[in-house]
């Protein structure tokens, strides 16, 4: 990374991917989340583990924005993400790609519509450029260009997953929120989803925020995992030391056979 | 980030291009056009290419150096093993032949009617289908009675009729005070002031009651249905009904059906009744004419078969609604643009369709109930 050197130190370059302190959620009496505190910094892969309903997609959309925290700030890129200047919200929104838990396609676009809106609303490249990058997408997840002309609704549910994958790659984001990202996925596609995703962090050295209970893509892709249950991020550190933690939901968590056997295949 | 650069310098007659920094979608997005048209002229002079200063390449980048050089590696290229396998990548999918626009078709205007006619065609078929359907229904839930749904009818009953009382009592009302106003104002010119009962009651309890009614019900509980129905096809509610043995033509359509013919001839009188009162209050501020007289002499001038072709009126208009309706309904595909095609050709269609089923009653009708 050349680039990085010449710049001043005090840039925001340099502040944490994501800084979110003090957080806390309610929703009515429920309490969600209880003062979490967590950091991201830039090219780190972040896998964020817990049960269901223990709040994990409810923090991703705290970390976009789509959600207000009762208490406590999110920081992306070192600006708040709620911030009241619509400019300077609207370009922190068009630096990370999110991919939904359930893809959110644009129903009434084509898979290639889908792909290409948000590359279009920049009104800086030509249609044909477009249309090659829609490939170029495509291709990344393993879709056929065939693939582009069908409506989100003749899409099976893995192939929704891509697609959404792509339309988050779309405008090459610095950081990927991904929301369960191989549900639904065979283990084949699984695998080449990791490989996929860690080649281009290699090339593009974006960072990565997933929430995933698939141990074969934690194992493959975060270089930190934290661990989120009784509102809080009980352990967060790499794989093997959560895994070791002793702590009711983490030792549950990774006591299954596979769940070893993917910790072995991580170790190595 | 870096900005993308571009250098050129001819060295021993050799040109020579250096590109750095990261030529990402960030860095490139303004000055793309610029660099765009440098690099295919500096690849016109067939440069050697160094990219081995390039701090990022994303697939912008790729695709755009790619496209610059002619879809082809040029002759001598320094770069890293990383943005190599970015451009294999950008390359691979990169078709040489654009599309183009196809011609013209002097035709298509021909076309058009003819797929217009067709659609109307179909529609009919499936409007039918769907009545075929609802009188299989019927057959069916006459040997089992257990299966009627009560609870689905009585709601759309509640919702599309005793929730529309107001609306429909104030559109009648003023109607009504409206149209006694203006006639009166011409009536009186000929002296021919108690005319007034004759015209209002044939005009609002005849024809006006159940037309208004009618299209306040297709905007009121058509499009509701509509949307319902279509947003059931979209999240796949519907299916999962199919799934568990239970007919969405006998749960969804047969009760809102139902209900409407029912619900809607009920409204008619309502409407035609506020639209009464409301010609008799402006008769009487605008005319005089007491209201015992106006009570007194409606029965008289007005046939009671007028209240019957009204409410024949009322059920048809009912049962046309709430057809088209849930036909369009089901036909929503699961998209949110077919939604909203489908919720606005309900609301057209059946409006439309309750105006020509209006003009066939008075050609059907057009020797009853006059005095
Ligand atoms: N808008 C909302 N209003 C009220 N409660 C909510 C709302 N959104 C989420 N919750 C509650 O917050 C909790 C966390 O939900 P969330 O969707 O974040 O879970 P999750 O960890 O993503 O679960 P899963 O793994 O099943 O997707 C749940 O108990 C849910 O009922
Ligand atoms: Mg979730």
């Amino acid at each position: 990374m050349l680039g990085h050197h010449s710049l001043p130190a005090a840039s925001p370059e340099n502040a944490p991917v994501i800084a979110i302190r003090g957080l806390w959620t309610r929703f009515g009496e429920t309490v969600v989340h209880r003062d979490i505190d967590l950091t991201v910094a830039a090219g780190e892969m972040l896998g964020l583990v817990g049960g269901s309903g223990s709040g994990k997609t409810t923090l991703l959309r705290e970390i976009v924005g789509l959600l207000a925290p009762s208490q406590g700030t999110v920081e992306l890129f070192g600006s708040p993400v709620q911030s009241d200047d619509p400019e300077l919200r609207r370009r922190v929104r068009r630096r990370f790609g999110m991919l939904f838990q359930q893809g959110a396609l644009y129903s009434a676009l084509s898979v290639a519509d889908n792909i290409a809106f948000p590359l279009r609303e920049l009104r800086q490249l030509d249609e044909d450029l477009i249309n090659d990058l829609v490939r170029v997408k495509l291709a990344m997840v393993e879709l056929e260009p065939s693939h582009g002309a069908l409506m989100p609704a003749e899409l099976s549910g893995g192939m929704v997953k891509r697609v959404a994958l792509a339309r988050a790659l779309a405008l090459e984001p610095e950081l990927l929120v991904l929301d369960e990202p191989t549900a639904g996925l065979d283990p084949d596609r699984s695998a080449s989803f990791v490989t996929l995703i860690r080649t281009l962090q290699r090339e593009l050295g974006f960072s990565v925020v997933m929430v995933t209970h698939d141990l074969d893509t934690l194992a493959g892709l975060a270089t930190r995992v934290a661990a989120l249950a009784d509102q809080r991020i009980v352990a967060c550190g790499t794989l093997a030391e959560v895994a070791s933690m002793d702590h009711p939901f983490t030792r549950r968590f990774f006591a299954s056979e596979r769940a070893q056997a993917a910790l072995q295949a991580a170790a190595r | 980030m870096s900005p993308a650069t571009l250098d050129d310098e001819v060295q021993g007659g050799l040109v020579q291009a250096r590109l750095a920094g990261d030529w990402t979608l960030a860095t490139l997005g303004p000055q793309l056009s610029v660099l765009d048209a440098r690099l295919r002229q500096l690849n016109a002079r067939s440069a050697h290419w160094d990219l081995r200063a390039v701090t990022r390449l994303d697939s912008v980048g790729a695709l755009l150096l790619w496209r610059a050089w002619g879809e082809r590696w040029p002759d001598e290229t320094a770069i890293s093993e990383t943005h190599r396998r970015v451009l294999v990548r950008a390359a691979g999918v990169t078709l040489p032949v654009r599309a183009v626009r196809a011609p013209y078709d002097p035709a298509t205007p021909l076309l058009l009617v003819g797929r217009g006619t067709l659609t109307l065609l179909e529609h009919s078929l499936g409007v039918i289908a769907l009545i075929g359907q609802i009188v299989l229904d019927l057959i069916y839930l006459i040997g089992h009675p257990r299966d009627i749904p009560w609870r689905e009818f009585s709601a759309t009953l509640y919702k599309s009729g005793a929730q529309a009382l107001p609306v429909v009592a104030l559109v009648g009302f003023l109607i009504g005070v409206v149209l006694s106003y203006l006639s009166s104002l011409q009536l009186k010119t000929f002296g021919a002031d108690v005319f007034i009962v004759n015209l209002l009651g044939i005009s609002v309890i005849r024809e006006l009651g159940p037309v208004l009614v009618a299209v306040l019900v297709a905007g009121r509980s058509g499009s509701a249905m509509t949307a319902q129905i279509g947003v059931m096809r979209v999240t796949e509610e519907i299916d999962a009904l199919a799934t568990m043995g239970i007919s969405s033509s006998l749960r969804l359509v047969l009760p809102k059906v139902l209900a409407l013919s029912l619900a809607t001839p009920l409204l008619v009188l309502w409407c035609s009744a506020a639209g009464m009162l409301g010609g008799m209050v402006s008769a009487h501020l605008e005319m005089g004419l007491s209201y015992a007289y106006f009570i007194d002499t409606l029965p008289k001038v007005v046939p009671v078969a007028n209240i019957f072709i009204g409410l024949g009126k009322g059920v048809a208009f009912g049962v046309l609604v709430g057809l088209v309706a849930c036909y369009f309904g089901l036909r929503v595909r699961p998209n949110t643009e077919s939604l909203s095609a489908g919720t606005t050709s309900s609301v057209v269609t059946s409006i439309t369709a309750v105006i020509i089923v209006d003009a066939v009653f008075a050609v059907l009708t057009r020797s009853q109930g006059i005095p």
